[in-house]
């Protein structure tokens, strides 16, 4: 009982960062029509941003939690107007292959940098030590992500069923091309999504450099598990991508602490099984003719 | 002529190399309702989507009150005044149904609805508030749909096939709502393969056979001729 509470709270913690970068994965998704695949990039350099922040200017954890999210937008920003805007109307795949190869070559820069050894990041003060209450035993870190992912889930929640640029945003996602033809401007809304949706990257980023090793190969993986999370929640679902991103961070905690080697297998188990039964996803709507 | 809100001048639109539309023209005046009657293909929906804005291969002209729509994105149409009634009814499930009516930017504030106003035209969707929008019946929802572009203030709606798949009892109440919102001065563009209702709400009719207006003419001849036109386009 006490291992499946530890795994619980390691799973909701990795579920977290899942959460928060799914999240903004489907926000482009739902308003550029584009699937970012440079998503674990961004998630990359969003740690890497962190550990130099701190290396070279000496600004730790705390300010970095606002710093990197606000770099990540404008990176965002810049990539959408310099390359995302002019295929916006060709072909999704267009984009998806663009934003494959700003991976590749992001990949490659970082390397060439800062090689392949991880950056070192310190756990910031105060949130060093262990939890443990009986036998359930957790860093005070882990617990702090976890809670700082879910605030900023539900802030952004907030802001996506109480604002109107929210209810536009939820709109667009649902069917851009109608949200058009009822008078919103989407292309307005174009840039700052997907510079928000890779600001959320970032901060994921960040929240991941005290406990994982940074380095440029940090994304690869992430990004699968990601594409794994939009496809269980629903592609196009906002709420899907925030559940099925906690779901995806216990799925892969019991199966760390259960079955060892089998919890990425289990992942995609559970992908296929949502597939098989419900072929748009947990929230995702079937399609109508 | 001279007074038409909506003019519709030599429009044809392509799928790639297959042409849907045919030098279509057509007009509507300020608190008119016209109709498009065809059978299934025959370009109806590719008209008004060609009109919304919505249809990339098109060539020839619209103009509202006027104003050159051409080469005008869908969104700037609609703040034109056009008002998008599309047949599916466009209702958002990750809307409520309060939300559903404020999401079009109002166009023309002393053209437009107010909230009041819609919830005492349509006492359901008041009821209905607070519910995801497509958790309405179908007719509900064409109540929303409709009530949607009002809210905004929109000068004439596209009205996609409101009738379709809904009971005699709703088609009916439709039927009210058009003819109110024709007596407050909106004009309506009617797609409806539904002739016996398209004869109750309209003042003329343009028949659509392979792209093409093969005829048009008003209420009381269209109501004449029913047999005979129909036949005529194979419904």
């Amino acid at each position: 009982m006490t291992e499946f509470l530890q795994y619980t709270l390691q799973g909701l913690a990795a579920g977290g960062f899942y959460a928060l970068a799914a999240l903004g994965l489907a926000v482009i998704f739902g308003v550029l029509g584009v699937v970012n695949f440079s998503h674990g990039a961004c998630y990359m350099l969003g740690a890497m941003v962190a550990a130099l922040l701190l290396q070279h200017f000496d600004l730790g954890f705390w300010p970095a939690l606002v710093i990197v999210p606000v770099i990540m937008f404008f990176f965002g920003v810049l990539v959408e107007r310099l390359l995302v805007q002019w295929l916006l109307r060709l072909d999704p795949l267009y984009n998806f292959l663009l934003t494959f190869g700003l991976t590749l070559l992001t990949v490659d820069v970082m390397k060439r940098q800062f090689g392949v050894s991880s950056l070192k990041y310190q756990v910031p003060a105060g949130l060093e030590g262990r939890f443990t209450i009986g036998s359930v035993d957790l860093s005070v870190y882990q617990l702090f992500a976890a809670a700082f992912a879910v605030v900023i889930c539900l802030a952004v929640w907030m802001i996506l069923t109480k604002t109107r640029v929210g209810m536009i945003v939820r709109a667009a996602t649902e069917d851009a091309e109608r949200s058009r033809a009822l008078g919103i401007n989407v292309a307005r809304w174009v840039t700052p999504v997907f510079g928000f949706g890779i600001a959320l990257a970032g901060l994921a980023g960040v929240l991941a450099a005290p406990y994982r090793a940074i380095n440029a190969d940090m994304g690869s993986n992430f990004i699968i598990i990601l594409f794994a999370i939009v496809v269980i929640g629903g592609l196009g679902s906002i709420l899907g991508a925030v559940v099925a991103g906690f779901l995806v961070g216990l799925v892969e905690a019991y199966g760390q602490g259960y079955y060892g080697q089998l919890s990425q297998v289990l992942i995609f188990v559970l992908m296929a099984a949502v597939v098989l039964i419900r072929p748009a996803g947990l929230f995702g709507r079937e399609e109508v003719a | 002529m001279s007074d038409a809100l909506l003019k519709v001048e030599d429009l044809s639109a392509f799928y790639g190399e297959a042409q849907a539309l045919r030098n279509v023209s057509l007009d509507v005046a300020a608190g008119e309702v016209v109709t498009l009657v065809g059978r299934n293909g025959a370009g109806k929906t590719t008209l008004l989507r060609s009109i919304m804005g919505l249809h990339k291969g098109t060539r020839g002209s619209v103009t509202l009150d006027g104003v050159s729509l051409d080469g005008k994105s869908a969104d700037k149409r609609a703040r034109l005044g056009l008002g998008w009634v599309p047949d599916d009814r466009g209702i958002y499930a990750t809307l409520s149904v309060a939300e559903n009516l404020s999401l079009p930017p109002v166009v023309d504030k002393a053209a437009a609805w107010s909230l009041d106003k819609i919830y005492e035209q349509f006492p359901v969707l008041h009821e209905r508030r607070d519910f995801p929008g497509t958790k309405l019946s179908g007719g509900e929802q064409q109540m929303l749909a409709m009530a949607r572009p009002l809210r905004a203030g929109s000068r004439l709606l596209l009205l996609d096939e409101p009738s379709e798949g809904l009971a005699p009892v709703i088609v009916n109440q439709i039927g009210q709502i058009i003819r109110d919102i024709k007596a407050q001065g909106v004009a309506v563009l009617l797609v409806e393969q539904n002739v016996k209702f398209a004869s109750t709400v309209a003042d003329r009719h343009n028949l659509l056979a392979q792209g093409e207006v093969v005829e048009s003419l008003d209420n009381a001849e269209f109501q004449s001729r029913t047999a005979e036109l129909l036949e005529h386009l194979g419904m």
